[in-house]
């Protein structure tokens, strides 16, 4: 076995409880197992294989092995943790990529060399960095749960809150003078209600199956900006909010994922790679130290933690990779951000759970799903939401999670298990469609399909932050793009010319929002992300155009006529003015647009 | 952990045979994975694995078929190992069969190593992001969906069409620009037809690619269990050229839809819980084992490209095989039944084509910077052009706008110039850009939207001619 600064208690396991009965993949039935729990970790054969308990009957217990198990055989040893599958939280987890069960990439690399070998045990978090803490709690306070005894500035853009685990409750006898301390140290310490004494350090740790408590789940209220203009506009998702992206291959739920990693206002970024392309994640791991923050000016990895199990590592780290993700999540959330979660693709978390099921020859649902794939889909939507987090005080303490699942519906067919259990519980839909992806149309998000249930929410946010206007604006253009699609069933038939004028310039006044206000490019430099004011200036601009040439082909100018306006062309460039500038430009482009459409009927009246 | 003790043990114990397994009883100490010889009745030696190992008794898959065995005579080997291939330098130019024997009758060939042939996944943190522009010479690929090292780029193809011609002109073509580097070609036949694998080795011989190239041979006449073991054997022998010997290999892997069809049968003797239209549930997690071996890792030299090819039943792809492949490679090359009624070749069909990894791989420095913009524009010229076939089925052309026909002209022309393209005909990337702008310029210059105004300065013919004119 490999070690490498391993936890405490993986060192001081030896207790050899069961022997290994059989072994068909990931899944190993153990024998003489009595006395361990569910959900218990156990480590396999002489190797030391991560592996999970997932049935109990008798003294048999059927394991799921995190690991690859080639090689293992039946009459080796069974080592027990006692321990459910927890995480390490602590400073020192911003930056990482993981694998799903919380083992550093870079340090299993250190270890195994360029592929991923098997029975790594490699410490979440270093244990003997140094961290600058300041204390915030003093000795005679009063303190349970989730209340802060210091904080150590994690990142440049992190301030990493240390917090009482959620099951200390009891008054701070000694606390740490401010200063450097590794997470071995401790801290603090601590008089418990039943009059032992426990000392704390920074880290601590917490099973990723079971969610951590906080005080009270509150409706959101304020969005989660993206900067993608079909989103923040059209589908809003709110702080706190769930939303979901499926798509067949190639409609761009990556890419979309990605930008909303990039961009989005929130404070922590964690992201699943839950069983998708090893590629995709080292380009995240590339890109993101080297992309600035729109808001802060500092590097994106400095608030993003990474979780990476693709499609080609162990199917049950997959499983577990998605509950790994939202505790980290759920930690950070518990010091007051605002966190986003993106799984991708929660198909492939779904798929492990098929096929572990399969192994262990359960019932099968729909489409050979298990039948309790309902019940834990939402179970994890269920982590996110904006909520007043634990601690002692009575002022409320506010942090929320997102969570943005792509699904990866088989034949792009939205039918599926996945796909309907996962919209009966998101408030959010973005629909992916192939077609819009075909003709090259960017995000290829279905304006017709796709709701968002956060509309009427967020109104009071828009109308205070960015402008009164924006409910009424986005309304309009909604009419406007319902109305082109009915039209274009005519125009299937008869041909666009065959329309009467106000049609035509119907059609025109969609085009103009789908081609340069829904399309967005992500690969351009300013395009990439347009912010809240500068969406609701192109929109306006939009809906002003659409208005005056309605109001030109009224009077009887030719569509002709209007389609060859000049200003048609710094329109469809709006979208790549530069973010600092785009107020000024606007503005005299409106101008310029009025008075060119108001010659245009002033000439042909 | 494995014992050498079963290694004597010769065990005559064959409880069942059904399909392609086979239960050994009274067995002790037999590990997951490990290979199993079986001596038939008749003497002859067959390959094994274990699929499921318990305390008495092991499910093994029997790679070469299990005729002839029986639950008397048949004996049978655990010896003590994984399976495992042997590679050395001296493998290019030879042909293997799906467990690993020469086929080419040349002698066995002296192992430098032997290395399991499972494999292990790539650390994500160790891979280093594929941007090197190969230059295939087909301008739908470099123009459109170009290909760039360390890819895995499948070709969707459906029986009757030329998707071999197109795997063999990238295999000829292809090569980085500015760079003179040690390059071969793994080549692995999953039950493809004895014609079909001569057309390979003998275009291979022609070209004189054969004396760098590993051909891994599993026919259509060959046990169709083979096909679980033959691509993962030609993988594990790209690994050691790429990341030990440094070389840029190729991996051009057909048919995947017999590979698919050779897991379900397995699954099917083994009575699982089947998935969609009965294949195996964890298809998509043992594909990817193939697929996702594809790439580069940082500091090391070589690279692996795949080209897998997979024909999808019934032209639909939506079928799982072509499926679950375009959630797992980096894009996909779609050949179309209608354009190869027109006669075009390679009958690329664009639309539903994509190469993921193109953003990385081209403009300025690698291609040109232009290439982004045309490569938008074409498929949103050629995306209306085609749309609009349809209306004029219904209107006539007489009821098109003059923007309309030419957008419908473009179209046809796309097709007849872009994309269709000789066998032998290698377009430089210069060549298939300007062919590009030369088809653009037949739609009006205000429509080129998605172009950026000083690229249409710089490189539209009208304006390049304009320009010479004043000088």
């Amino acid at each position: 076995m490999t070690e490498s600064s391993a936890t405490p208690e993986l060192r001081t396991i030896d207790t050899e409880a069961g022997t290994i009965g059989n072994v068909a993949g990931p899944v190993v039935k153990g024998i003489n197992m009595r006395g361990c729990r569910m959900y218990d970790v156990v480590q396999v054969s002489d190797e030391r294989l991560i592996g999970e308990i997932i049935e109990l009957d008798g003294d048999k217990a059927t394991i799921q092995v995190y690991e690859e198990t080639d090689g293992v055989t039946p009459g080796g040893p069974i080592y027990l943790t006692n321990l459910p599958l927890s995480v390490e939280l602590g400073p020192g987890l911003i930056g990482k990529i993981y694998d799903g069960i919380q083992r550093p990439l870079p340090n299993i690399k250190e270890v195994t060399g360029d592929f991923i070998g098997r029975g790594v045990h490699v410490s979440p978090i270093e244990h003997d960095a140094k961290w600058k803490f300041t204390p915030l709690a003093m000795v005679g306070d009063k303190i349970s749960g989730g209340d802060f005894l210091g904080e150590v500035p994690e990142t440049t853009v992190v301030m990493h809150k240390i917090m009482t685990p959620p099951d200390v409750e009891g008054e701070v006898t000694w606390i740490a003078p401010a200063g450097e301390y590794t997470l071995e140290e401790s801290i603090a310490k601590v008089k418990l209600v039943d009059g032992t004494e426990r000392e704390l350090t920074m880290a601590q740790k917490w099973p990723v199956r079971r969610g951590r408590p906080f005080k009270k789940k509150f409706d959101p209220e304020k969005p989660l900006i993206t900067g993608q203009r079909i989103l923040d506009t059209f589908f809003p998702i709110a702080k706190g909010g769930t939303a979901a992206i499926p798509g067949g291959f190639g409609t761009g739920k990556t890419i979309t994922q990605h930008q909303l990693a990039k961009w989005c206002d929130a404070e922590i970024i964690v992201y699943v790679g839950c069983g998708e392309r090893g590629n995709e994640m080292t380009e995240v791991l590339q890109e993101f130290p080297e992309l600035l923050d729109p808001r802060t000016g500092q590097p994106l990895m400095n608030r993003t933690i990474l979780i990476a199990n693709t499609s080609n590592m162990p199917v049950a780290a997959r499983e577990a990779s998605v509950y790994t993700g939202i505790t980290l999540a759920e930690y950070y959330r518990d010091m007051g951000y605002n966190v986003a979660l993106m799984a991708d693709s929660t198909s492939r978390w779904a798929e492990a759970m098929r096929e572990i099921s399969g192994r262990l020859e359960e019932m099968p649902g729909e489409e050979g799903y298990p039948a309790y794939l309902a019940s834990r889909l939402a179970d994890f939507y269920e982590r996110a939401g904006f909520v007043d987090t634990i601690h002692s005080d009575d002022e409320q303490r506010d942090g929320s999670i997102s969570v943005i699942g792509a699904v990866s519906p088989p034949g792009g067919d939205f039918s599926e298990p996945v796909t309907q259990n996962t919209l009966r519980i998101v408030k959010v839909f973005w629909a992916l469609d192939a077609d819009l992806a075909d003709r090259r149309h960017f995000p290829s998000i279905n304006w017709l399909r796709s709701y968002s249930l956060y509309l009427d929410q967020m109104v009071p946010w828009w109308s205070q932050e960015v402008s009164g206007e924006w409910p009424k604006l986005r309304e309009r253009a909604m009419v406007l793009l319902q109305k082109e699609a009915e039209l274009q069933e005519i125009v299937q038939l008869v041909g666009p010319d065959a329309l009467p004028p106000k049609e035509q310039v119907d059609l025109e006044g969609a085009r103009v929002i789908r081609e340069n206000f829904l399309q967005q490019n992500a690969f351009h430099k300013v395009d990439t992300y347009c912010p809240p004011k500068k969406q609701v200036m192109m929109l306006n601009i939009m809906l002003d155009y659409y208005d005056m040439i309605q109001g030109a082909a009224s009077k009887g100018v030719s569509v002709e006529r209007i389609k060859s306006l000049k200003c048609r062309e710094p329109i469809g460039r709006m979208a790549t003015a530069s973010n600092e500038k785009f107020q000024s430009l606007f503005t005299k482009l409106h101008k310029e647009m009025r008075e060119e459409v108001r010659d245009l009927t002033g000439g042909g009246a | 952990m494995m014992s050498d003790v079963n290694k004597q043990i010769e065990y005559t114990s064959v409880g069942e045979v059904s399909g392609p397994l086979m239960v050994v009883e009274k067995v002790t100490g037999v590990s997951y994975g490990e290979v199993v010889q079986i001596k038939a009745p008749d003497g002859s030696l067959r390959l094994g694995q274990v699929l499921e190992a318990g305390m008495d008794s092991a499910v093994v898959q029997v790679f070469e078929g299990t005729r002839g065995l029986d639950t008397k005579l048949t004996s049978v080997r655990f010896i003590g190992e994984t399976m495992k291939v042997a590679v050395s330098k001296e493998m290019l130019g030879r042909v293997f069969s799906g467990t690993g024997k020469p086929l080419d009758g040349g002698p066995e060939i002296i192992p430098d190593k032997r290395i399991d042939i499972t494999g292990e996944p790539i650390n994500p943190s160790a891979r280093e992001f594929p941007r090197e522009f190969i230059q295939t010479g087909i301008s739908t690929i470099d123009g459109m969906n170009t290909l760039v090292r360390g890819q895995k780029l499948p070709i969707f193809s459906a029986s009757g069409l030329p998707h071999n011609e197109l795997a063999a002109q990238i295999a000829r073509q292809a090569k980085v620009l500015g760079k003179a580097e040690r390059f071969a070609v793994v080549f692995c036949a999953m039950g493809i037809t004895a014609e079909e694998a001569n057309f390979f080795v003998k275009d291979f011989e022609r070209t004189g690619a054969l004396e760098r190239a590993v051909l891994y041979m599993n026919l259509a006449d060959d046990p169709a269990i083979e096909r679980i073991i033959i691509p993962r054997m030609a993988l594990t022998t790209a690994e050691y050229l790429a990341f030990e010997l440094g070389m840029h290999v190729l991996v051009i892997l057909t048919d995947l839809t017999n590979y698919c069809e050779a897991l379900r049968e397995i699954a099917a003797a083994r009575e699982e819980v089947p998935g969609r239209r009965g294949y195996p549930g964890y298809m998509y997690t043992d594909l990817s084992t193939i697929y996702e071996r594809a790439g580069r890792i940082i500091g090391k030299e070589g690279t692996i490209t795949q080209i897998p090819i997979l024909t999808m039943p019934d032209d639909d792809i939506t079928h799982p095989i072509p499926d679950l492949t375009g959630y797992i490679t980096e894009g996909q090359i779609v050949l179309s039944r209608s354009l190869h009624r027109k006669g075009i070749r390679p009958p690329v069909d664009v639309l539903p084509c994509l190469s993921r990894l193109m953003k990385q791989g081209i403009g300025t420095g690698r291609t040109r910077e232009d290439h982004d913009d045309v490569s938008n524009q074409l498929y949103a010229g050629y995306a209306e052009g085609c749309d609009l076939r349809d209306l004029v089925a219904v209107v006539g052309e007489e009821a098109l706008t003059e923007r309309d026909r030419k957008l419908l002209k473009f179209a046809d022309i796309f097709e007849d110039q872009f994309i269709r393209q000789g066998a032998d005909e290698n377009r430089t990337i210069e060549e298939t850009l300007g062919l590009a702008w030369e088809l653009m310029s037949t739609l009006p210059k205000e429509e080129l939207k998605r172009i950026e105004v000083e690229y249409i300065d710089r490189y539209h013919p009208d304006v390049k001619k304009a320009s010479k004119a004043s000088k």
